[in-house]
């Protein structure tokens, strides 16, 4: 049985007098135990809508959320609020992008890590706050004992982020969601935290949901990417074959958009054209169509199927590169 | 730290001095002056020399302005010019009245308005954060003079809960120790004269706070508001902290931050609402001092002592907010 | 990391090998794509809408917004048509009404006098509607006097900065360290007799150091900010960085502070009237002076002398505070989508 089954997710956010708009649509993806996955997409492609939809994190008022999350066979769509407060920071931990805005300003950092142990692990303030210098510890942040009782504006970006990681970790939960956890920092300190993530994963066996848009970031990381596009997985595939042959017009694209240094000299970056505004709902076609250069009649005759391909993967095209292509 | 609080200081002390360099020549420059206050129209111009010599009016301006400072700063304000009572005793006797009244209503605004407003954002769109946003619309609304004589008729009147002015009942003989009456009461153990202390003050205060309670509410609300979307409190749920814990540690403490400054802020509020909450009550304190020594005879030295006093308690209890503030707030502690 | 480069416009050139392979699945038929483009259109975002339609929009979208503009709008139309709404001259006293009145009584309503009489004897309706009037001059003249005079300092002390700006500021300070309703009554005790110019000038003044502090605060923040930088890299002169680009940003918060100020100064106008320190004139209807003056002094007579006016000066602050907030809320960036 998978760690975490998501089936048919959708987000619908329902404003007031606004249209509905399909955040999420129909979602599905599984994680195995100890396994990496790969969320990614551009921004409002619906990764972090999702991630916050398994965290139960979505306000009530505006979100319609349907599907199934199954977690070690139990829907956490489905558990009573207090419930789902037992399972967050005991079985699934967070990260967010921000490490700034993402820690309480006015909390010592030893409490704000503390705070977890004593709720799920019912220890007392003292045991708390010795288990929490371990942890800081142990993801790397030099003289532990003294960052107990500072604020998160005395310590640096790097080591916010590596002080959220311990909170999460903090209870050795067996899924970790990491939403752009690296987006904001510096990009020296960007490798030091991913190779710290990983490192930490791969000792305890913890799950990962790597949500990011940086390809990088899911080449040195993710054992299966999902390419999302408009809220739809549009291509699904082993991290090797997906860096092989991407077959999806998109996830093509993507990858030629990153510079390369073996690339020959003059050779032109290939860009996506348009932007993510352009996108036409998905009930009339394919949302990608407007900035496709191999779009076909079909792709405007409703969407495309997510149809299983012969490497393994999943894809969701009407057109897709063809393989030489993608081999390139 | 401590560079700040002398910064602070200084500025303050600047500011007194500056404003007191101001009232002193706006109120001997212009017409209207005490002189003729005193002595009406009609009097002769000998008269006029006579008392104008007797104040010591005639000398130069700055020369008055520097023995004028000179007394503030050994604490002699003069005498009034009504009553010839020394200033400083005339004022020391209405003080206790008014920051008994003015504390009162302070309780009441924040007592009342933290609460409200947490609950109202909390409830953001049902009936309780309806009636609390158009609660506090009307309570910025309406002339409190106004709202004053409207609860007087109300509740002295129409259903006789309270009395309709004055501090104390007539022919209650109770101690004056700090002229805090509620306080002298009980220091006194006149239990009987607490509670007809604090019966007097229940109307008044609750008019007094009418406009700070507005603000609290309002200022309480939106900054929760704001705490909400905060990402922090995203990452508290995220570790499955228990409701309370994440309303208590993570949302409250934070959202109370920006309410600690409003407080401070409506000390202003209170000075000028007290002037008119004293008047409707006949509540004998300082702002019935004020109105008294601006309609008819101007009544300068009181005025000026008035003012001075008004100005130092407003930069004084903000100073004191600001610093209490740096102690909540570690991101201030360090700079 | 940035996100992956996207570009409008022509589609990005290809090696030649790629578009030899793709020309001949290329088969989008014209139907097609005029199709694709009306679909990209209507879901595409509203490009170029400015900030200023974009607040308005918003704007007109808020209930509050709504009720304020109509409250604002039917206290002025009935300041102007006065004369035509009023039954009667506001100043005339009839001896139906002054028949009546004793030291114990007020005339209540009575044929031709539908909310009957004042403390003299004259048509209390006739005198509300005029009051209107004068009410809304008090108040506006009050609120673009303390603005005037706040802007030129504000916009001085952010344009020129220095040892100017920094006495400006300090007087603020003093004008800031006295509260509101004490600055007007020791402005007011300044003159040897109140008139209705010594209330305007003393609630204008009161509002200067709020305007000045307003302007001068968001010409600072502008002064960084990257449009004025921009401006001053492309070497425009510094006046006209300072007029055409500072102050009509500055402005819009400016314009919503003088919303608020509107309600507040009608309601100080009322307290210096209940001080002893309004207009003297008895023959002015001014709501303020009605509910602070003969209001209060006869409310244990006739009630009604003070409920009218008090009411209609409630339901015009409630008005003008309800337009202003929702003007902020409409201009705030965090509410921009």
């Amino acid at each position: 049985m998978s760690l975490l089954d998501v089936r048919d997710l959708s987000v619908v956010f329902q404003r007031r007098g606004e249209r509905p708009f399909n955040a999420v649509d129909k979602v599905s993806f599984t994680v195995e135990p100890g396994q990496t996955v790969g969320l990614v997409g551009e921004s409002g492609c619906g990764k972090s809508v999702t991630s916050l939809a398994i965290m139960g994190l979505l306000p009530k008022r505006g979100n319609k959320v349907s599907g199934e999350v199954l977690f070690d066979g139990a829907d956490l769509l489905k558990l009573r609020p207090g419930d789902m407060r037992d399972r967050r920071g005991r079985d699934i931990g967070m990260i967010f992008q921000d490490p700034l805005s993402s820690l309480n300003p006015v909390i010592p950092i030893g409490v704000q890590v503390a705070e977890v142990l004593e709720r799920h692990q019912g220890r007392d303030r003292k045991q708390a706050l010795r288990e929490a210098r371990d942890l800081l510890d142990a993801v790397g942040i030099p003289d532990p004992q003294r960052r107990l009782s500072e604020y998160p504006h005395q310590i640096s970006g790097g080591m916010r982020q590596r002080a959220l990681i311990a909170i999460a970790l903090a209870c050795k939960p067996r899924l970790l969601i990491a939403d752009e956890p690296t987006t904001a920092l510096d990009v020296t300190i960007q490798a030091q935290i991913l190779t710290l993530l990983k490192q930490l994963v791969d000792e305890s066996g913890t799950a990962l949901i790597m949500i990011t848009h940086d390809l990088g970031v899911v080449a040195g990381l993710c054992d299966t990417v999902n390419v999302l596009y408009g809220g739809k997985v549009i291509e699904r595939a082993r991290r090797h074959e997906l860096f092989a042959h991407a077959r999806h017009p998109y996830t093509h694209g993507l990858l030629n958009s990153v510079p390369r240094l073996d690339s020959p000299r003059g050779e032109r970056l290939h860009a996506i054209r348009g932007s993510v505004a352009d996108n036409i709902p998905w009930t009339e076609g394919c949302a990608f169509a407007p900035r496709c250069d191999n779009v076909v009649d079909a792709c405007l005759e409703g969407p495309p199927p997510l149809e299983p391909t012969a490497t393994g993967g999943d894809l969701r095209c009407n057109n897709p590169v063809s393989e030489e292509v993608a081999a390139r | 730290m401590l560079r700040v609080i002398v910064r602070r200081l200084l500025q303050l002390v600047v500011t007194l001095i500056a404003l007191s360099a101001l009232i002193f020549v706006w109120l001997r420059n212009l017409p209207g002056g005490p002189v003729d206050a005193l002595l009406g129209e009609r009097a002769t111009p000998e008269t006029r020399a006579l008392l104008t010599k007797a104040l010591g009016y005639d000398q130069p301006i700055l020369v008055q302005y520097g023995k004028f400072m000179q007394r503030i700063l050994t604490g002699d304000f003069g005498n009034s010019i009504r009553t010839g009572d020394p200033v400083t005793e005339v004022i020391s006797r209405a003080f206790p009245a008014t920051v008994e009244l003015a504390l009162t209503a302070m309780l009441i605004a924040v007592g009342l308005g933290v609460p409200l407003g947490y609950l109202a954002a909390r409830w953001r769109g049902r009936l309780l954060d309806h009636l609390t946003v158009v609660g506090t619309l009307l309570g910025v609304s309406i002339p409190i003079f106004f709202l004053g004589y409207l609860l007087k008729d109300v509740f002295t009147q129409n259903i006789h809960w309270f009395p309709p002015s004055g501090r104390v009942s007539i022919g209650l003989d109770n101690t004056n120790i700090t002229g805090f009456f509620v306080l002298d009461s009980l220091l006194t153990r006149e239990f009987d004269a607490t509670a007809d202390a604090l019966w007097h003050l229940i109307l008044p205060a609750f008019t007094l706070a009418t406009i700070p309670l507005a603000v609290i509410v309002r200022m309480t609300r939106a900054s929760v508001l704001d705490v909400l979307n905060e990402d922090y409190v995203r990452t508290a749920e995220a570790k499955g902290l228990r409701q309370r814990t994440v309303r208590g540690r993570h949302i409250l403490r934070n959202a109370l931050l920006p309410v600690v400054t409003t407080i401070g802020l409506q000390t202003g509020a209170l000075l000028s609402g007290a002037v008119l909450t004293e008047k409707v009550y006949n509540w004998g304190g300082l702002g019935t001092l004020i109105t008294d020594s601006i309609t008819g005879s101007r009544d300068y030295p009181i005025l000026q002592a008035l003012i001075l006093l008004s100005a130092l308690v407003f930069v004084v209890v903000n100073l004191v907010v600001d610093l209490s503030y740096a102690f909540i707030d570690p991101r201030v502690r360090v700079r | 990391m940035t996100e992956p480069t996207t570009q409008a416009g022509a589609p990005a050139p290809r090696s030649s090998k790629e578009q030899a392979s793709d020309a001949g699945r290329n088969r989008l038929s014209d139907r097609k794509k005029a199709r694709l483009d009306e679909l990209a259109q209507s879901t595409a975002a509203p490009g170029g809408v400015s900030l200023f339609r974009d607040a308005f929009r918003r704007l007109r979208r808020n209930p509050a917004a709504i009720v304020g503009a109509i409250i604002i709008a039917l206290f002025v139309l009935v300041a102007i048509f006065a004369p035509l709404i009023a039954p009667h001259d506001p100043v005339q006293r009839f001896d139906a009404l002054t028949d009546q009145l004793t030291p114990n009584n007020i005339a209540g309503p009575m044929d031709g006098f539908p909310l009957g009489s004042d403390e003299l004897g004259r048509d209390l309706l006739s005198r509300l509607v005029y009051g209107s009037r004068q009410t809304l001059f008090v108040g506006v003249l009050a609120t673009l006097i303390g603005l005037t005079i706040g802007v030129v300092l504000g916009a001085i002390a952010g344009a020129v900065g220095g040892w100017l700006d920094n006495i400006l500021m300090r007087i603020t300070d003093v004008m800031l360290a006295l509260p509101a309703l004490l600055l007007a009554i020791t402005l007011v005790a300044l003159a040897s007799k109140s008139s209705q110019w010594t209330v305007i000038m003393a609630v204008a003044i009161v509002n200067v150091p709020i305007f000045a502090r307003l302007l001068r605060g968001s010409m600072l923040a502008q002064r960084e900010s990257d449009h004025v930088l921009a401006a001053r890299a492309l070497g425009v002169k510094q006046r006209s960085i300072v007029l055409r680009h500072m102050l009509p940003n500055a402005m819009t918060a400016v314009i919503v502070q003088a919303t608020l100020t509107l309600s507040v100064a009608i309601i100080e106008a009322a307290s210096l009237s209940f001080l002893g320190l309004g207009d003297p004139d008895r023959d002015r209807a001014e709501w303020g002076a009605m509910l602070g003056d003969a209001g209060v002094r006869y409310f244990e007579v006739r009630p009604e002398l003070a409920y009218y006016p008090a009411l209609a000066i409630i339901v015009v602050a409630l008005g003008f505070t309800l337009f202003g907030e929702a003007m902020r809320e409409a201009i705030d960036p965090k509410n921009r989508r």
